[in-house]
């Protein structure tokens, strides 16, 4: 059986092999952010990277979600080599497949909750109703419903992350990365986030999360903690 | 669209600001080209009817009445097809202090004692006796005369201030004598002879003056684009201020715009996507403000007169004071206009775009 048959047959949708990322390559400031990673993700699983800043974590979510190319190495995704796509494909891969909660939420002032809900899939080319009637429903789903209208710097840091989360799942992506999601939260939001989490999962998604927060790697909706230091993957614990 | 839209009106007071100071610069650039064209086209107007040649007698180098029976021998000459004296000069009413165009027309069948006038001179005169408009003659005489005002002329620039009468009439209030007339108009079968004709009248009567008919249409068309260009010219250094306060303003990509780029990548958007979303927020308010530009420059110059513009654009003898311009837009002109400004504007927006769109998405993660 070939590799990428058994990878299939393992249910894996991503595999990395042998990934370094180098940043200001030949200069004096060169910085080694990965050394040879290998990695599989199996679908539906929920993993998170744990380790101290400056380990590779968010380098290595990048990697994973097409933000950026890796400097050896290879990835697939879903049995389909991505390693180096042009960079148009990238974008499609990206919004197409990926969904990215960012650790700031990263979401665009002036704008309102549903704007921003909406901006990933418009370079889809999809209809402007249905995809305001899509996020409409994601909001509605996380509780936000109400805000919809609102700017997002009238929002608390909770509905922040939950617009972010929205606008994560306007495109139904089948992978999920959150970097740091509960960097700003209180416990109980923490909680909270998990249950979301843990919803996802029922859906059968992919969850990718890099955090140090015990309250996240501890929980019972993670199935797999992998431990990075020094741009290498110490510990990989099912 | 949505998106531009409102990213656009997320930052309202920077862009209305930029929308204004465009919008200004076109309706500048457009106001005087508007301008010099109607004004080229109403002169034309004007000088189509005319005949091919006028002739003046002149004494001590100023225009002098000329004796009719010049007409016959100029008619003499090959070439002429018809020669015909011409009465008009100009009366000062002092009541509306004003100076009128008093004029014979070829054909006049009304009876002495009624005048036609333009559509401004009712309007200036101040008050009619029993519809009557009281006149002093050249000898101090009062003449009381009927005035209709008949007159739906081709164009106002001439008829404005015109008053018709009979030649009786006429030579009673401007004193020209019996057997002499303002000037000659000649008709030329052969427009081409016109220069051997011309040469031919001040052979026969050298104390005369041929004016042809070209020599004035290029007069005014040489006079109205020396005037326009000398306006563009100034307004030059007025567009060159505005292409580098757009370029400081619409290149000058802020913090938080670099970021914004960062997370559209990040969520899938291709640097593509980024550029047409900047092109569109370019074309958008390039459009606008050249919609407005345009658009005020043409209620300017038509229906207010071009106010701002007519001391520098007019200053023509014959210009009066209160004219409304036919509309003349040349859309030849204003695709030029369009493609030097809504072109460049728009694609020194998207030039330094392209440098942070290209950028790899994961500084988004950083941030």
């Amino acid at each position: 059986m070939n590799p990428l048959a058994a990878a299939a047959d393992r249910g894996l949708v991503i595999q990395l092999s042998d990934i370094t990322k180098t940043f200001n390559a030949g200069k004096s400031n060169e910085f080694q952010a990965l050394k040879g990673i290998d990695l599989e993700v199996a679908l539906n699983e929920v993993s998170v990277f744990i380790g101290p800043s400056g380990s590779g974590k968010t380098t290595l979510l990048s990697i994973l979600g097409c933000m950026s190319r890796p400097t050896s190495g290879r990835i697939w995704l879903n049995e389909r080599e991505i390693t180096s796509l042009p960079e148009r494909f990238a974008a499609q891969t990206r919004r197409e497949t990926f969904g990215f909660i960012f650790q700031n939420y990263n979401l665009i002032k002036g704008i309102t909750v549903l704007e921003n809900t909406m901006l990933p899939a418009y370079p889809r080319g999809i209809k402007y109703r249905v995809i305001r009637d899509r996020a409409v429903a994601l909001l509605e789903k996380l509780e936000i419903g109400s805000k919809a209208r609102e700017p997002v710097e009238h929002l608390s840091g909770g509905e922040q992350q939950r617009a972010a989360i929205a606008r994560a799942l306007v495109n139904s992506p089948s992978i999920v990365i959150a970097d740091e999601p509960t960097a700003h939260l209180d416990s109980a939001l923490a909680l909270r986030l998990l249950d979301i989490f843990a919803a996802f999962k029922q859906e059968g998604k992919t969850i990718l999360i890099a955090c140090h927060d015990p309250l996240v790697f501890e929980s019972a909706v993670v199935d797999r903690v992998i431990s990075m230091r020094d741009g290498r993957i110490v510990e990989n614990d099912h | 669209m949505d998106f531009t839209l409102s990213s656009l009106w997320r930052r309202k007071l920077r862009n209305l600001s930029l929308l204004m100071v465009y919008a200004l610069v076109i309706f500048l650039v457009s106001s005087v080209t508007f301008f010099a064209n109607a004004l080229r086209k109403e002169a034309q107007t004007v000088l189509e009817g005319s005949p091919e040649m006028i002739v003046q007698r002149t004494v001590g180098g100023r225009h002098s009445l000329i004796p009719v029976d010049y007409a016959a021998r100029i008619d003499q000459i090959r070439g002429t097809s018809s020669v015909k004296p011409r009465l008009w000069g100009y009366y000062y009413h002092p009541a509306s202090r004003s100076n009128y165009t008093i004029m014979v027309p070829e054909k006049f069948s009304r009876p002495d004692d009624t005048v036609e006038t333009g559509a401004g001179v009712l309007r200036t005169w101040g008050t009619l006796w029993e519809g009557k408009m009281y006149f002093k003659a050249h000898d101090g005489e009062a003449l009381l005369l009927k005035a209709i005002s008949t007159m739906t002329a081709e164009t106002d620039l001439v008829s404005a201030d015109l008053i018709l009468m009979s030649e009786s009439t006429f030579r009673k209030i401007s004193g020209v004598p019996e057997g002499h007339a303002t000037d000659l108009t000649v008709h030329i079968r052969n427009q081409r002879e016109s220069q051997t004709i011309a040469r031919k009248i001040v052979q026969a009567l050298p104390d005369t003056r041929p004016i042809l008919k070209e020599e004035i249409i290029r007069t005014y068309t040489s006079l109205f684009d020396w005037r326009a260009g000398y306006v563009i010219v100034l307004l030059g250094g007025a567009v060159l201020a505005f292409f580098i306060f757009a370029w400081d303003k619409a290149t000058g990509l802020s913090a938080e715009e670099k970021t914004e780029i960062g997370i559209l990548k990040g969520i899938g958007w291709d640097t593509s996507d980024v550029l047409i979303m900047k092109f569109w927020e370019g074309a958008v308010i390039s459009i606008c403000a050249f919609l407005l530009g345009v658009i005020t420059a043409y209620v300017h110059v038509y229906f207010a007169s071009a106010t701002l513009f007519e001391h520098a654009l007019k200053g023509w003898a014959i210009l009066y004071p209160e004219f409304t311009l036919r509309p003349a837009v040349n859309a030849y002109q204003l695709a030029i206009l369009f493609f030097l400004t809504v072109v460049p504007y728009t694609l020194i927006t998207i030039v330094p775009m392209w440098k942070v769109a290209v950028t790899d998405p994961d500084v988004v993660m950083r941030h």
